[in-house]
Formats: structure tokens, sequence, C-alpha cells
């Protein structure tokens, strides 16, 4: 056994030693900071600008400038503050406050300058030429509550309807028969999920206490179909069989014995 | 009053030099009046050359994205100014945190708390490159720039320009922190920030230089030195302040008052070898 009371503390153990504190330091703090990340990304309900790529991505990319919120010239945007609970410094807007107007030549977009605001995703080709078109712009989508939208009680009030900027296509009013009085319609407004932008104009004009009419981030208002369900009365949707590779087959334990080997397995019993 | 600028003339043209890059990214944000928009992650000068924060684009690089040319140009151009005119520089001219950091020292200075405190806490001042490597592999681990995420100095500066929010908290925490916890605490041992500029000045040309054939040893420069382990050679030899962590705010050159010390460009070649270049 060697003496502990007389071992020399080599400049080597000293460096050894004061890595392995320096490291225990930084778990333990790394620990306490991948956690605040974690807790501060999972923030859903967060309605980004136009152009917007998937929120991971856009948290990666956005440097937190803030160019789009200078360019932005109706004061929608904001930059997370702390407090917000929202990504720290990342570009939001609140709808029922300022809505985002949809200026033609958007000029939130091109002033990004890591492409977390996409140009591509904002812009169609015409004539060969690249054009910025703010209806393909997707930074939510609208959905009503009909509990407490007045159209559902039978009330007229279409104000968002009136106040969709792409009035007939993202919003439409459905005409339905008022049971209750038997002599008036009801006028309700219906959001198509394929043309609403999200730009929240209808949340800014409806009429109720808080808005019947919301804009909700995409990823917490949408479902998705899947690949099983194809329309088969629209040509469109039919192509989609094309590219389906074939049939999907689950595999389990039990796929081992086929249905019709289990039946005739007792076989011997019936001879 | 002379003799008072006099003493304080580089500490005056940082105050202007810091509150002018505020105002003119403030002014581009309120009045749309854009010679300097954006903020110090990302902007543009007269809505053409671009600025990056290095840094920042580097945590980017970490969290699995590469950024566009005209970021990367951005961040080129800063780091090729930080290694001439000296990494840290950005520190002491540039930051709004130093203004914060700064005014808990002034008033830790004007209540005594150096000698009214006993038992001082040590920090190691080499925390700042642990914490510059941890938020190197948190923005690895977490896919997104980890420092960014709470950065105090984003707080500061982004709550200048775009509103403060609850960010005042924090930077509040750490005027307390520097107060009566650890003199220079966050720019002097905790910020990666620094510690990246650090790295980055180096071997930056633009340095302090001392002469100690005329120091008098009166030791008013480390007195004043937010990083005084910088100031090793004072009154020993002459030659530049090679150390990165050096901030080139020239606080020790306006409180010296034999002219012992100086800015300078460095002599790359002989760099602490005879008595002066």
């Amino acid at each position: 056994m060697s003496n502990h009371a007389t071992q020399q503390i080599t400049a080597r153990r000293k460096f050894l030693t004061l890595m392995a504190q320096s490291v225990g330091f930084s778990a333990l703090g790394g620990m306490v900071w991948s956690g605040y990340i974690a807790e501060a990304k999972a923030a859903p309900l967060i309605l980004r600008p136009p152009g917007a790529v998937a929120e991971v991505d856009f948290l990666r990319l956005c440097i937190k400038c803030g160019q789009c919120v200078e360019a932005c010239p109706y004061d929608t945007l904001n930059l997370a503050k702390p407090g917000d609970n929202k990504p720290l410094g990342t570009p939001f807007f609140n709808p029922r406050e300022v809505p985002c107007y949809m200026c033609t030549d958007i000029p939130c977009v091109p002033v990004c300058p890591t492409g977390a605001l996409d140009e591509h995703a904002v812009s169609r080709v015409v004539e060969g030429k690249k054009e910025l078109d703010i209806t393909k712009a997707r930074m939510g989508l609208a959905v009503v509550d009909v509990e407490s939208c007045i159209a559902f009680w039978g009330i007229q009030c279409d104000a968002c309807y009136r106040a969709c900027p792409i009035m007939d296509s993202a919003i439409s009013l459905e005409y339905r028969r008022n049971e209750r009085t038997g002599k008036h319609a009801y006028l309700v407004p219906i959001v198509n999920s394929t043309m609403c932008t999200g730009c929240g104009l209808c949340e800014r004009a409806c009429v109720t206490e808080k808005a019947a009419i919301h804009v909700l981030p995409l990823e917490v208002a949408k479902g998705a179909i899947g690949g099983h369900y194809i329309k088969g009365w629209d040509a469109s949707d039919e192509k989609r069989l094309e590219t389906q590779s074939s049939d999907v087959t689950t595999r389990t334990k039990r796929s081992e014995k086929s249905a019709q080997d289990y039946l005739n397995a007792d076989e011997e019993v019936f001879k | 009053m002379k003799t008072w600028i006099l003493t304080h003339r580089f500490t005056l043209a940082r105050r202007v030099v810091q509150l002018s890059i505020l105002g003119l990214y403030m002014a581009a944000n309120a009045y749309g009046f854009m010679l300097l928009s954006g903020n110090l992650s990302s902007s543009l000068v007269m809505g053409t050359i671009p600025l990056a924060d290095p840094f920042a684009v580097l945590q980017m690089f970490a969290a699995g994205v590469l950024v566009g040319m005209d970021v990367l140009l951005g961040a080129l151009i800063i780091l090729l100014f930080y290694m001439v005119v000296g990494g840290r520089a950005f520190c002491s001219w540039v930051c709004p945190m130093n203004l914060v950091t700064d005014a808990a020292n002034w008033t830790r200075k004007f209540f005594l708390l150096d000698r009214a405190v006993e038992r001082k806490i040590w920090l190691s001042r080499n925390v700042r490159y642990w914490v510059l490597g941890l938020s190197i592999i948190l923005s690895l681990t977490m896919g997104v720039a980890a420092f960014e995420m709470l950065s105090p100095i984003g707080m500061l500066h982004r709550g200048l320009i775009f509103g403060m929010g609850m960010g005042g908290a924090a930077l509040l925490c750490i005027f307390l922190f520097d107060l009566f916890a650890v003199k220079h605490g966050w720019c002097g041992h905790i910020c990666p920030l620094g510690g990246f500029y650090s790295l980055v000045g180096r071997l930056s040309l633009v340095r302090v230089k001392h002469d100690h054939t005329v120091c008098t040893s009166c030791m008013k420069c480390k007195e004043v030195c937010p990083e005084k382990h910088v100031l090793g050679i004072v009154s020993k030899s002459s030659g530049a302040i090679v150390s990165g962590e050096c901030t080139n705010c020239g606080r020790c050159v306006e409180v010296c008052e034999s002219h012992a010390l100086f800015f300078g460009v460095r002599n790359y070649i002989n760099t602490n070898v005879g008595e002066k270049e």
C-alpha cells in the first residue's frame, strides 16, 4: 500500500483533477442549460412570418436579427422578449392585436439573411419569371369555434368573411336554412384549409369578446390523411396511386401462421 | 475637469461608440434610418454590406445549418475586423452589456466593496472557455444555437431596439452578480462571447504596448484593468500586451501618468524580445 500522505501531487495529477472538475461543472451546467433550451423550444403555439420554414428548421436558421420586424410596415411582427414564453428573439405575430396585412411585395421575406424566411415558399413562376405571391404563404390556419360564432346562432355577421383578403376563397359563406325561425337563413363562415394563409385578418375582425375565429399554427390545426385514402372520383388524387408503393402488410408474430394453416392445423382430428 | 477628460478619454470614446451603434440600430427600427439596420446578430450597413456575429454563425453551423452567403460574408467581415483591432475590442467598444457591468463595477468601487467584503468568491477566468465549448456542444445536440437562446447580451441589445419585456430581470441579476458576488464576474469570467473573441484576438495587430523603462510601478493600470492578469509585463519588460483577453479598452493607457502604456501596432517578429522595438 502506498502512503497517501507522502505521495507527490504531480503536475499531471493536478491537470487531470482540474479537467475532471471542469467537466463535472460543465455536465451540471449543460444539463440545466439543455433543459432550459428544450423547454424554450417546445412552444408550438406561435405564428411565424410568411414564408417561414418548418418550426424545427426555423429555430435553427433564425439569427434573431429582427430585419423582418423592421421591414414590416404595419408593425405586425415582434421579436419574442423574455416573458413572452416563446423562443427568445424569434419573430412572431399576434393576429388579434396586429394581423398580417399580406403585402403583395412581402417586404419581410427577402430581407431575411439566413433563409429562415424562404422566398421560394411565397413565390410562383409566371411566364418563366419568379414572382412573389403572398397567397402562397401558410402562416397558420383559421379555425372557427362554432359555439361562440354568432353566425351559427343565426345572427348575420360575416365580419371575418369580409375581412378576408382572399374572400370567397379562404373563407366562404355557406347558406343554411334556419329551422328555428323557419324563414331565415344561416350565413356561416367556412374556412378552406387549402387556401387560408393564416394572416389573421379574420381573427382581428371578429366581433365576439374573444375571437370565435382564430389562427392556429398549421401543425396544431391540421390533420393528415395518410396514404391509404385516395379520392377515387378525383383524377389528380388518383395519380397518387402511381407513386404509392404496393399494399402495406403488417407483420407480427402471428403472421407466420397463415389463416389457412391455422384452420387446417388440426386436420388429423377430423380424419 | 480637463484632467478628468484626459484620464477618461478612451472611456468617453468607448461610450460614444457604444451609444452611437445602439442609436443607429434604434433609429433604423424606429424611424427607418437605414445606415445600420438589424442588430448585433446580423445587420446591414446602408442596406448593402452584411455584418454578422461569427459566434452565432458558428453555433448555427453546429446546430446543423449552412447559412446563406450574406451571413457568411458578414461573419467573415466581423471576424477579420476583430482579428485586426483586437478580438475583445468588441467587448469594450461595442457590446451593450459593457455598460451594465461597468456600472456594476463603478458602484462596487463607490461603496468600497472590494475592501469591505472579507471572503471573496473565486471563479476561474477560464470558465468562459468551458461555457464556449458547452454552447457549441449543446448547439450540436439540441439543434439550435444554444447561447443565443439565453444570451443576456441579446436580451439587452434586442430589448433596447425592439422592446425589453422581462429582460430587465436577467440584466439586474447580472448587475447584482457583478456588484456583490464576483468582480467583473460576467464579462471577465463567464461570457462565452468574450471567450470567443479572446481566441479571435490572440494575434491581433492593434495592442496596448508597454515601455518598462519609463514605468514608475505605480500600478494604477492594474487597479483599473478589468482583466488585470494580462498586464503581467508591466514594470518588468517592454513589449505588447499579447493576451487575447485584453479588451483594448484603453483604461490603463489613460490612467498611466508616465506614458509607459500606449496603443500601438504589434511587432510580430520580436514580440517579447529586447528592451524596445
